[in-house]
């Protein structure tokens, strides 16, 4: 299962890329918050980031829960509360 | 000419153009908010870098934009809103709506605004004296778009005569 990962804002910055095509073994369910620990494992930045508590995900670009599970070709991202406006 | 326009833009945007496109016969209020940048820290100079999320962004902004329509009468919306490098005194945002009433108008304008500034993937970055810092999101604006879930929609018609 191929995931397509977009990080944006302070994200972006602190894992030093905007976007990361994932492949994930397909013989289990993936939960974007499977998909974020598998992430952090990558290093103490992507810890922090990911799992900072008000760190939001959207997939296939809709805000969601992290428990929803992801399927192949998915766009998912992460980034901060936004500040626009 | 659209109903409604979601325009995420680099350049400078012309508030007479937005009002004209808002204009059309039956109409009788106009609502358009700018938003400009503001003197973050008076005294020095402070630029912001806005970076948005394309696509959801935009999508993000219409459905704020559909929910104002379930909630009141609205003719038509325009929201631009700015990306990439601003400085202080930019523009940086409008939001215009027309109605048939200025209850309306007013109260959908304000509506978009409050829930663009929690719901639409962009982010702000000062830059300042050589520092950059990421904004943080203010409790004071979660809370400008929490009191519209307090208020029930209003759908009691207005006196016609009145604009």
């Amino acid at each position: 299962m191929i995931l397509q990962l977009r990080f944006f804002a302070r994200i972006r910055e602190a894992v030093g890329c905007d976007t990361l095509r994932l492949e994930l073994p397909g013989d289990r369910e993936w939960s974007i918050e499977a998909v974020a620990a598998l992430l952090a494992e990558r290093g103490p930045q992507w810890s922090a980031e990911l799992m900072r508590p008000n760190t939001l995900s959207a997939l296939n670009q809709a805000v969601c829960d992290r428990d929803q599970t992801v399927s192949d070709g998915d766009e998912l991202a992460f980034f901060p509360p936004v500040t626009g406006g | 000419m659209p109903a409604d326009a979601v325009t995420i833009q680099q350049q400078d945007f012309d508030i007479a153009s937005a009002y004209a496109s808002l204009r059309l016969a039956g109409v009788g209020a106009c609502v358009v908010f700018t938003g400009l940048v503001r003197d973050i820290h008076p005294g020095t100079t402070t630029d912001l870098e806005l970076e948005h999320y394309p696509g959801m962004t935009e999508q993000a902004i219409a459905d704020i934009v559909a929910a104002a329509r379930k909630r009141w009468s609205v003719e038509r919306t325009r929201v631009i809103h700015r990306v990439g490098k601003l400085g202080s005194g930019d523009q940086i945002v409008l939001v215009g709506v027309s109605s048939a009433h200025r209850g309306d108008a007013f109260a959908a304008c304000e509506f978009i605004m409050d829930f663009l500034k929690t719901d639409a993937p962009i982010w702000k970055k000062e830059l300042a004296d050589g520092e950059q810092t990421w904004v943080d999101q203010k409790a004071s604006d979660r809370a400008a778009r929490s009191r519209w879930r307090e208020a029930l929609p209003q759908s009691e018609p207005t006196d016609k005569s009145d604009s």
